[in-house]
């Protein structure tokens, strides 16, 4: 996993509440069986005219000119600026895959579902959390600045607007930030309680020997 | 003080807790189908590492499988994209060996959630995870279910454990004798769109109340199964003799000494009497009527005595601009009334509505009735093979055919539309699934939620009616 320290993007809008996990990489592009080759299908149906299939060149496919990240504006996004309970319906980890091919390293929204914010942390995406006055905000900024962009410094847990003179705090897990600090592989941490699994697993199966059988 | 289900769930997996209260817990049952597995497999043996215990895990493909013509064998699935996704579960149970995988063109393969159950794989007091948000369903048999992502499907092919923190307690109480025609998918619709698709983020859901405790297992299913559009990752139902009745004799469930270990274990099964749940949810299913979402999101929806809502009456400006957009998808003019809103396609399937119950019941509605000319295409998809006999032996499926109804191959199939069945841009569908997203059932088309008996009605009528009407 790639390391997430400190992050100084350009910020992009997507003012809809409720942006699920079909919304944001299609069912029909999670036939693959690889970790790459999302980005070009983020969001697919909202970003181009027509429908896309896995395979076809995406260069030459009609871009929606409505849709905003498809602006000059916001070319070379990194940070994603979104409404309430993003991430919503599937647990398709290819949600934050083509999120993070397409430049994505950061996405601030009011809330998350649970799924989508959890397997974004997996990835060295990181999901922030802050008050929906304090979104409003972003998305005015964003809106009336062109070239709107954020600072976003995990050490110090805050989002901050370029001159230092706004900054927001954000609340993250101990374990979590310490994981995408240093780029951390988890199964590895993991396996260095194997003892303890393995000691759990022995008593569960003595108690409850039906589980394994 | 007393514990809920969840906190007793909770407590019996815990291996490890962190400083900041991440804990490591324990996975029982790990349950797995193609679409989300294959990079997490890969990444397994691009580490080097071994799975750590292959028999916790039980494995079918579902979302890529055809629902026709499976005489053609594996050439049937005619996307090779979706074929080489299947052939690659195949590959990678035949190199890990899993407890029990029930491959594409087996009797016993269906959907995931659908087989868990049926084999006797859940068992209650189980933790049980799947690279699939619906795994909630599995809530129903009092375990603690949640869908997980690749990344934690490889975490848990790995070392056995998630890597999680508690959720908060929500219990949402049902009291109150069902309508005939009211069911488990009316009160989850209903308590969606009471709380919001984020109301139960954050949250495990428990389902409680004597209209809980009436319910057929299959319906607890349907309830759980649909946890995951509130919001929240499980749902779960407390251990009562119905669990256990449907659990006996049941092929990986326990016999003998073990079964009588195993049921006096489970019937402990349920949140103390002074448990505390962070938040309480109420409903009255007295009140209930046949529910019908309209728009583009499973938390939009109105009974079918409602008209379809005007956006103008809207105070909340980013609602209102919801409500818009969802309308426009939908082709919908506000203040239509529900029962006036024509399908051109109906879909009875899906992990939330597959099951012998759900087909009895649509087929108890069609019978000696014939589905209305305009409606183009009208599919039943049994959960599983094993469903799928179970209703051939009741006759169901002639009476399916006989009222113009195709009788399909077990799978996913329209509910997320990533094999061959799905609609065409503009279609819209009354069908029996779990979510009414945009394109969800195929680009452009448009989703309406709703009960077995309630796409049944819809499908002889060829718009929405009041299965309680029906005769």
């Amino acid at each position: 996993m790639e390391k997430f320290t400190v992050l100084n993007g350009l910020v992009a809008p997507l003012d809809r509440a409720n942006v699920d996990t079909d919304a944001i990489i299609p069912k029909q592009f999670l036939k693959s069986i690889k970790r790459s080759g999302f980005g070009p299908n983020l969001f697919d149906a909202w970003r181009y005219l027509d429908h896309g299939e896995p395979g076809m060149d995406h260069a030459r496919r009609a871009l929606n000119p409505d849709f905003v990240l498809n602006q000059p504006r916001f070319k070379g996004a990194s940070i994603l600026i979104a409404r309430k309970n993003f991430g919503c319906g599937s647990s398709r980890e290819h949600a934050p895959w083509a999120l993070l091919e397409y430049g994505f390293r950061c996405v601030i929204a009011p809330s998350f579902a649970d799924i989508f914010y959890n397997n974004c942390y997996k990835n060295g995406l990181l999901p922030v959390v802050l008050p929906e006055t304090e979104v409003d905000r972003l998305f005015y900024d964003v809106a009336s600045f062109p070239g709107f962009r954020l600072i976003v410094d995990l050490g110090k847990q805050e989002v901050s607007i370029l001159d230092a003179s706004r900054s927001a705090h954000f609340e993250i897990d101990a374990y979590r930030k310490h994981c995408l600090l240093n780029g951390l592989d988890e199964i590895g941490l993991t396996l260095t309680h194997a003892d303890k699994i393995r000691s759990f697993e022995a008593r569960r199966r003595e108690r409850q020997p039906w589980l394994f059988s | 003080m007393g514990r809920t289900l969840y906190d007793k769930l909770w407590d019996d997996h815990v291996v490890h807790v962190g400083d900041d209260g991440t804990t490591l817990l324990y996975v029982d049952r790990h349950l797995v189908h193609e679409v989300t597995s294959p990079q997490a497999f890969e990444g397994l043996k691009l580490a080097g590492r071994k799975p750590w215990r292959m028999d916790s895990v039980v494995a079918t493909a579902d979302h890529n499988t055809p629902t026709t013509d499976w005489g053609r064998g594996i050439a049937g699935i005619v996307d090779p994209v979706s074929r080489l996704q299947v052939e690659t579960l195949d590959a990678n149970m035949r190199e890990f060996r899993a407890k029990a995988y029930f491959p594409f063109l087996d009797k016993r393969q269906g959907i995931v959630h659908v087989i868990g159950p049926e084999t006797g794989a859940t068992l209650p007091g189980m933790t049980v995870v799947c690279g699939d948000s619906h795994t909630s369903t599995h809530g129903a048999f009092a375990c603690l279910a949640f869908g997980i992502g690749t990344s934690e499907v490889e975490h848990v092919l790995a070392t056995q454990c998630v890597n999680t923190k508690k959720m908060k307690n929500l219990r949402v109480t049902v009291d109150g004798l069902l309508e005939r025609g009211v069911t488990a998918k009316d009160v989850a619709l209903a308590v969606i769109g009471s709380i919001g698709t984020a109301g139960g983020t954050g949250y495990a859901i428990e389902f409680a109340g004597g209209t809980i405790r009436a319910l057929s297992m299959e319906s607890r299913m349907t309830l759980c199964n649909m946890a995951i559009e509130a919001g929240a990752r499980s749902g779960m139902v407390a251990v009562d003799e119905n669990t256990i009745g449907y659990l006996k004799g049941r092929p990986f469930a326990p016999t003998g000494e073990a079964w009588n270990r195993a049921a006096a274990y489970w019937r402990t099964l349920a949140s103390d009497p002074d448990a505390r749940f962070e938040r309480e949810v109420r409903l009255d299913a007295r009140a209930l009527k046949p529910q019908v979402t309209w728009g583009t999101s499973p938390e939009m929806v109105a009974s079918i005595e409602d008209r379809v809502p005007d956006p103008d009456k809207e105070k909340d400006a980013a609602r209102r601009e919801g409500m818009e957009r969802a309308l426009q998808y939908m082709g919908l003019k506000p203040n239509t009334p529900i029962g006036e809103i024509r399908i051109d396609k109906v879909f009875i399937g899906s992990c939330t509505n597959s099951r012998i119950e759900d087909l009895r019941a649509a087929a108890a509605v069609v019978k000696g009735r014939h589905v209305a000319a305009s409606v183009r295409l009208a599919l039943v998809v049994p959960g599983s093979g094993v469903v799928k006999a179970q209703a051939e032996r009741e006759g169901l499926d002639r009476v399916f055919r006989d009222a113009g109804f195709e009788w399909r191959e077990p799978g996913c199939s329209m509910c997320l539309a990533m094999n061959a069945d799905r609609l065409e841009p503009g279609e819209r569908c009354a069908s029996t699934s779990n979510r009414n997203f945009e394109g969800r059932q195929g680009a452009g088309g448009r989703t309406h939620l709703v009960s077995p008996e309630m796409a049944a009605g819809a499908a002889i009528a060829g718009h929405f009616v009041d299965v309680r009407r029906l005769g």
